[in-house]
């Protein structure tokens, strides 16, 4: 039992990582059906933001307090910069727009390699978020885990409530229920476009900033991260948040049950092969927006 | 797809628009017959003479690297470039077609009976795992470095584009392949040699690798199986399968109304390309004398589409020239300014990718005053309105 319950909670952090990673991507890819390969480099921004801060605030836990807005502006940034120079020319080019934001996230992993060096390098992690939680039973769950399945689930509620409830929200929403129709409405589409890539790319800084708990910081961070959180938004489906935080969490599970009863990398293999078979089921992810279009 | 958001109106910015609908290819008239066969026996005469005569052994064999490189290229130019399918996974099948080369070729360099090296390095293993066994014949080995790579392609493409997942959603697939098949490859050390991959290779059929002219007959061996993928690729995308292959990547849905199976189409190409870039990992593997995870995971998987891209990702002779260039360009830059080339690599993926996207290929065109078709048909008239089409090529 104990056994059960200890793969299940790594499974839900190993989900919680995941749904961190893909919520921005659920926005630039999910509702805007930009492929942004730079994305991984954006959370390695992120999470480099919070090496940088903690040069200069010596408090690990106030430097990461810091560190969640700033990377989140600072990341964010970087995305409306690629929108503006580049994205935004392609729209009509999604394959386009995958190769080109993969070379721009070359350029950004080698400038990380020439700032910051190519080592790892590491943060440290405040002192309450070190330690562990014991629950009856002899089962112990990492802090770190527990605050970043936190602020997971913090980050989805404030999306979803912003995407409901603010007006900002409701344009995302009818230029990504048709755009046309939203565009001779009145509403600006660019703009509505460029502040959704603003959010996106800020949640990607908050997944670096998360990140740091978990590992070292590198150049290379984003390159693996990217390609799962990818797969949770395609089979979560697009157009709308709840697809990919219920498929984060599976995979999570499912890659940590494979893990225990075999070896990582057959665990591995053994998700992709549940997401192909997951597609012959529902081809357009889990849930969909309805619509009468053809493709 | 759900297709909820279909392009801005104002993004008719794209070089691309300016070029009509791809133009069927003409039909082999007698003029442009003789102008191929001459073009190939040029290519012969430059692969063939030329390059081993100007270049030393060293050079040599690193043209006879790229030219695998090239093989690679060719079967995205035709599953990308003719057929519209974006895969970021050709390292799988380059890594499936090595694997079984190397793995032949180390079973032959230990001998009857014998087990590589590494299998006892790393311990545990006492007898030669099942898997491995039927590679120690060449009957078994050689075919499966092309049907193997086939098999999994015509797995994975049977499955997927008989659903209709296609476009990015393909390509991440892909790439989620490539990432799947390198974390399974080191996992496995102990029957895979892990990240070192397999290293090492001394003998090929029985003739010593390390020998400068056994290195010139793989070159050769190497330029004559390109020149031959090339003739078949002529063939086949001159075929009305060709054209037909360009109509899928234009408009899907209208092809699908005219009563073909588009996934078959599909499904033609990508086995096709996967079948090339497993033999492309064959003979990388003399070549090069190893084959390794880093050398066809994601990052390679994605870098041998740059090469595809630069020259031009529709056309025939593109896809190799710029796989070339590319690769050499590489090697001489990386040689000197390490942290250079990878800037480069990304201006090259940005550069050619949003601004050329018909590659050096379309230049040419340009200055030939000539519409050879190479580009996807963008802004094309469509019963289903302008908008439609694009929304075909985005899902």
């Amino acid at each position: 039992m104990t056994v059960l319950f200890g793969q299940l909670f790594t499974g839900i952090s190993i989900g919680a990582v995941l749904l961190l990673i893909a919520l921005g991507l659920a926005l630039t890819f999910g509702q805007m059906n930009v492929i942004n390969m730079a994305h991984g480099e954006f959370i390695m921004a992120g999470a480099y933001t919070t090496y940088v801060l903690q040069q200069s605030i010596t408090g690990a836990g106030l430097s990461l307090v810091v560190a969640l807005p700033v990377a989140f502006v600072v990341a964010g940034t970087m995305g409306v910069l690629l929108e503006v120079l580049l994205i935004r020319r392609l729209y009509a080019r999604p394959l386009d727009t995958l190769l080109v934001t993969w070379g721009v996230s070359l350029m950004l992993q080698q400038l990380a390699r020439d700032v910051f060096g190519s080592p790892n390098v590491q943060t440290r992690a405040p002192d309450l978020l070190t330690g562990n939680v014991a629950l009856p039973g002899g089962l112990t769950i990492a802090n770190n885990r527990l605050f970043i399945l936190a602020l997971a689930l913090a980050a989805v509620a404030a999306l979803t409530l912003a995407l409901r409830l603010t007006p900002l929200g409701r344009r995302i929403r009818a230029v990504v229920q048709n755009r046309d129709l939203a565009a001779v409405s009145g509403i600006p589409t660019a703009r509505v476009d460029r502040t959704t890539f603003f959010l996106g790319s800020g949640l990607a800084g908050l997944a670096g900033v998360a990140l740091t708990l978990l590992g070292p910081i590198g150049p290379t961070m984003g390159t693996n991260l990217i390609i799962d959180a990818f797969l949770v938004v395609v089979v979560g489906g697009i157009g709308q948040l709840k697809g990919s935080v219920i498929v984060a969490f599976a995979l999570g599970v499912l890659q940590a049950t494979g893990e225990y009863l075999t070896t990582l990398s057959v665990a591995k293999v053994i998700v992709f092969v549940a997401i192909v078979a997951f597609l012959q089921w529902r081809p357009q992810g889990l849930f969909t927006l309805r619509t009468r279009s053809l493709a | 797809m759900t297709a909820v958001t279909p392009a801005p109106l104002s993004t008719a910015t794209a070089p691309a628009a300016a070029s009509a609908g791809a133009a069927p290819p003409s039909r082999s008239g007698g003029r442009s017959r003789l102008r191929t066969m001459a073009g190939f026996a040029f290519g012969a005469a430059l692969l063939f003479a030329v390059a081993p005569l100007l270049l030393s052994d060293f050079r040599l064999a690193l043209l006879a690297k790229y030219l695998c490189v090239a093989m690679v290229a060719v079967g995205i130019g035709i599953a990308w470039g003719r057929g519209g399918m974006l895969t970021l996974g050709q390292g799988v099948f380059f890594g499936l077609g090595g694997y079984a080369m190397a793995m032949h070729l180390k079973l032959a360099d230990a001998g009857p009976g014998g087990m590589p090296d590494f299998m006892q390095l790393y311990g545990q293993l006492d007898e030669l795992p099942l898997w491995w066994r039927p590679f120690a014949s060449p009957w078994f080995a050689l075919p499966a470095t092309v049907l193997l790579p086939m098999a999994v392609a015509f797995g994975l493409g049977s499955l997927v584009f008989r659903r209709r997942v296609r476009g990015a959603y393909f390509a991440i697939l892909s790439q989620a392949l490539a990432a799947a098949m390198v974390i399974l490859l080191i996992g496995q050390q102990g029957t895979t040699g892990g990240t070192n991959g397999l290293t090492d290779i001394k003998g090929f059929f029985g003739y010593d690798l390390d020998d400068p002219v056994n290195q010139r007959m793989v070159y050769f061996i190497i330029a004559g199986v390109l020149l031959a993928l090339l003739a078949l690729t002529r063939q086949l995308i001159q075929s009305r399968y060709g054209e037909l292959l360009v109509a899928v990547r234009d408009g899907e849905e209208r092809v699908r109304f005219l009563g073909y199976d588009p996934a078959s189409v599909k499904l033609v190409a990508y086995v096709v390309a996967a079948g090339m870039a497993g033999l492309a990992g064959a003979l990388f593997v003399p070549a090069v004398g190893i084959i390794s995870p880093a050398l066809i995971g994601i990052v390679p998987s994605i870098e041998f589409v740059i090469g595809v891209a630069v020259g031009g990702r529709a056309t025939l002779l593109g896809p190799v020239l710029g796989a070339v260039a590319v690769a050499w360009a590489r090697t001489a830059l990386s040689e000197r300014f390490p942290g250079t080339w990878t800037y480069l690599q990304g201006l090259l993926f940005v550069v050619v990718v949003a601004f050329l996207p018909g590659g050096l290929a379309s230049l040419w065109a340009l200055a030939r005053r000539r519409d050879v078709g190479a580009q996807p048909a963008r802004r094309g008239w469509s019963p289903l309105g302008r908008r439609r089409v694009e929304r075909t090529e985005a899902a």
